[in-house]
């Protein structure tokens, strides 16, 4: 009987956030569903991040970097190849996958905050690497995608016609984004329920305890590292897309770092949360913005923040969530 | 041709390496020092030092000379950075790491933020510390203000281990960072010996902004970011828990990032970051404790 | 009973997280005695002592020389003269013998006086002069059992709490050790109170003694008497 109720409870909320992910756009300004598709990318980074950080413990300050080659990918096959931006994006994710599965190979002898480090040097440095290839790259400049034709650039098209449909560029890319978004989150809910995250969440608790229990730890760390570079490129171009440019400063150290906060803010170890993660990326440094656009005082407000909230919520929005709903799911999961 | 090699560049270019990497070591040992007290990394340290190199611009504005305003700012970064932790680090104490790390990330921009807010963005240019005429050296002409660099920079190490070896609060630091249930049993006063460590790396990490800025032609809110990267290659190259280690480090990392610069031409300045990037990860694989660190067994 | 008391538990309580571990202990220890506890594993022996250096959180009336420090924390209590020697030595590792002891003495300013201490407690252990170089981390169980002791000397205490002395230590070490603790105790007239799971040891030291059990005090007496003790005999002496 209660079962059945929080069988329907849970239905009610998944419709519930699937009707808000429909007619949101509806009740916003155009441009504004702009900023939520952006939202969206953020979001898709924060699950593969979370699926590394939270799950198997891995730190990873250098995501804006995996970010930044899945955009990258996609910029130069619109300028370079002459790609459909859309059809870019699993090609993104892929790129993006081989180089986080790159990275994850010496993340196998590092640990917390080794790995926190080299992959935030990776941050750091990947400005300068970009700007090193500039035939590919476009240099300092970036990759504009003004001069591609509208057919290829969704952002150039105006009206966007799907399934009989036209929308509002804005419109597409909010549903584009946040579509992928919701399959991202299926496909990390798929992984991390069961055996796969059993395997995920031992490695991050004890390795040893993993190996004797016979994890395959290797493959299971390097694994979760391309999975996690699968999203984090795809975020990538969409981000890329979304704002018809890449440029070096696209993909800087603080999209690294605000993409941990996010994953940090909506609950690690948790796929809950996520979307207030997501949210709190996009609106913070926008909220900042508000309150002053002086020099300097947006990023004050922005790092205060963080910090008032690791010191007020240490385990995060989903944390919080968890902690909120602990008595009605006790109360629904126990036999009176 | 082998003889053409230009002995007279080589040891100019070594010494340009030292140089920098003096300024590098003490960045590093600023984050060293913490690391080995709280187990957490800084992410904060190079913003703190870029701060307190704004702070040395504001004095010397204001009239004061060079080492003047050095020695000033060292004492207003060790209050400040006091204040930092009481503030900031202290209600996270007991967290898990990376909640601790997120605060510094915060930290970062919250520094950043304010040091764009109390000066606008444009380059400024701090006085050298030293005489920028030349003194050869055996035939070799080298530069006052990198042999001034590397004194102070050595000084300064010579100093803290001095501090740290023979010192009662010396011993109360080292005590606190790596025994503190028993230090606290002895009446060591641990949390404030983990701010008083925040002090004396925000004071080494003045030092090393304030070497840096003269050096170049001019300096922005951004100074500090590169010297963050190479600080942390070289302390990871010396390894991360051992003070000596990270200097070594550090100084290694100096000339060989020089050098490399100076002799491969596809490298050339603009990918010096990349190279130490590689050189945290080359050492992180080949050997994770560093050339210097102890190698200890993987805590389960 | 104690002369002048010096410590003074009244239903003290502790608890780890959840766990409440004592219940309710009471007990005395006078100016210049030498007191034992005694127990079986987890009779919260280690945790009386956590619960009057501060380490444990704690309720409960604890009163050290008229005052009261229920609420101090562990630094405080040390500046008061309680040198807690904890379980598992509790040695600086890092640092050498020299410098544990002298930051034995760390919270006293009579640098005249800490010379003068570090002389006798050498006198004690005379080889400790001898490894004032070695780090402590590298000595034997038995020496850094005798330098955690030293450098609670080093402080001057007005009483010392020793923990568990002989944990893992050869019969013969543990026989000096507790040689050197009766000699400070009767010629110094230092005050201590002594974690024992060795209860003959214990005894045969002591002049009075505690035996706790499941958090509370199950028997007290003078040694000679608690030896005589039927239940004693059979659950602690084991004849």
């Amino acid at each position: 009987m209660r079962r059945a109720l929080g069988m329907s409870l849970w239905v009610a909320m998944v419709s519930a956030g699937l009707a808000v992910f429909l007619f949101l756009p509806h009740f916003v300004s155009d441009f504004h569903s702009r900023d939520l598709a952006q939202a969206g990318a953020f979001f898709i980074a924060i699950i593969g991040l979370d699926l590394l950080t939270g799950y198997t413990g891995q730190i990873s300050l250098g995501h804006g970097a995996l970010m930044a080659i899945g955009g990258y990918t996609t910029a130069a096959l619109i300028v370079h190849e002459h790609w459909r931006d859309v059809w870019t994006i699993p090609l993104a994710g892929i790129a993006a996958g081989i180089v986080g599965f790159v990275v994850g190979l010496p993340a196998l002898r590092l640990s917390g905050l080794y790995l926190a480090l080299a992959t935030f040097a990776l941050a750091v440095a990947m400005p300068s690497l970009i700007k090193k290839f500039s035939g590919l790259t476009g240099g300092s400049q970036g990759l504009q995608f003004l001069e591609s034709s509208p057919s290829q650039v969704t952002g150039l098209s105006g009206k966007v016609t799907v399934l009989g449909h036209t929308m509002t560029q804005n419109h597409f890319l909010y549903y584009l984004t946040w579509s992928i978004g919701i399959v991202g989150l299926g496909v990390a809910w798929l992984v991390v329920r069961g055996r796969g995250g059993r395997t995920f969440r031992s490695v991050r608790d004890s390795e040893i305890a993993a190996v004797s229990s016979g994890v395959n730890l290797a493959w299971t760390k390097t694994f979760a590292f391309a999975l996690s570079g699968v999203y984090a490129g795809v975020a990538g171009a969409l981000y890329a897309i979304q704002n018809e440019i890449v440029n070096p400063l696209s993909f800087t150290v603080s999209i690294s770092i605000l993409l941990l906060v996010g994953a940090v803010v909506g609950g690690l170890g948790s796929l809950s949360g996520l979307v207030l993660g997501a949210l709190f990326v996009e609106y913070l440094p926008t909220l900042s913005t508000n309150v002053s656009t002086r020099e300097g005082v947006p990023d004050f407000i922005y790092g205060a923040a963080i910090i008032v909230v690791m010191i007020l919520l240490p385990t995060g929005a989903g944390g919080l969530l968890r902690r909120l709903a602990r008595p009605l799911t006790t109360w629904l999961y126990t036999r009176p | 041709m082998l003889f053409a090699f230009d002995w007279t560049q080589l040891a100019q270019q070594t010494v340009i390496g030292l140089s920098s990497g003096g300024t590098w070591a003490l960045l590093a040992l600023a984050i060293v020092l913490i690391y080995r007290s709280t187990g957490v990394i800084n992410f904060a340290q190079g913003e703190m030092a870029m701060f307190s190199v704004f702070i040395a611009w504001s004095l010397v504005h204001h009239g004061l000379t060079y080492w003047a305003a050095f020695f000033l700012t060292i004492a207003i970064s060790i209050a400040g950075a006091i204040a930092v932790e009481r503030v900031v680090i202290r209600p996270v104490e007991q967290a898990p790491v990376l909640t601790v790390v997120i605060v510094t990330l915060g930290l970062l921009f919250v520094v950043d933020g304010a040091a764009r807010w109390f000066w606008s963005p444009e380059t400024r240019t701090l006085p050298n510390a030293f005489s920028t005429s030349p003194i050869t050296i055996a035939g070799v002409a080298f530069s006052w203000q990198d042999l001034g660099n590397i004194a102070v920079s050595l000084g300064l190490v010579v100093l803290l281990w001095g501090l740290f070896r023979f010192t009662k609060l010396g011993l109360a630091l080292r005590a606190a960072a790596v025994n503190p249930d028993e230090s606290r049993l002895l009446g060591i006063r641990v949390s404030w010996m983990l701010a008083l460590g925040w002090g004396l790396a925000a004071g080494l990490g003045a030092v090393s902004g304030m070497l840096t800025a003269p050096a170049l032609a001019s300096f922005d809110q951004n100074l500090m970011q590169p010297v963050l990267l190479y600080a942390f290659a070289g302390a990871v190259l010396g390894g991360i828990e051992s003070p000596l280690g990270a200097v070594a480090g550090s100084l290694l990392l100096g000339v060989f990032v020089n050098l490399v610069g100076t002799y491969v031409g596809w490298i050339g300045t603009d990918l010096r970051l990349p190279v130490a990037l590689a050189v945290i990860l080359g050492v992180l694989l080949v050997r994770p404790a560093g050339l210097f660190g102890k190698v200890s067994a993987r805590r389960v | 009973m104690p002369r002048s008391s010096l410590l003074e538990l009244e239903d003290v309580e502790a608890r780890y997280g959840q766990m409440r571990a004592l219940h309710g202990v009471s007990l005395e220890v006078g100016e210049g005695e030498l007191v034992a506890v005694l127990g079986p594993n987890g009779a919260g022996k280690t945790t009386t002592l956590r619960a009057v250096s501060g380490t444990v959180r704690r309720s409960g009336k604890i009163a050290f020389a008229g005052k009261s420090i229920a609420r101090r924390s562990p630094e405080a209590v040390a500046r008061l003269g309680i040198a807690h020697v904890p379980e598992g030595r509790g040695t600086l590792s890092e640092l050498t013998v020299a410098e544990n002891l002298r930051l034995g003495a760390y919270t006293r300013r009579d640098r005249a006086a800490v010379r003068e201490d570090t002389g006798r407690v050498l006198a004690h252990f005379p080889w400790l002069g001898e490894r004032s170089d070695q780090r402590a981390g590298t000595l034997s169980g038995g020496e850094q059992q005798m330098l955690a002791l030293a450098r609670a000397l080093m402080l001057r205490p007005r009483l010392v709490l020793l923990d568990e002395p002989s944990l893992g230590l050869a019969p013969k070490v543990v026989a000096e050790i507790f040689r050197i603790v009766r000699e400070l105790n009767e010629r110094d007239g230092l005050t201590v109170l002594v974690v024992e799971q060795n209860a003959n040891l214990a005894l045969d030291s002591s002049s009075r003694a505690y035996v706790l059990e499941a958090g509370r005090v199950a028997l007290e007496g003078t040694s000679a008497e608690l030896r005589r003790n039927e239940s004693v005999r059979r659950s602690y002496l084991g004849y």
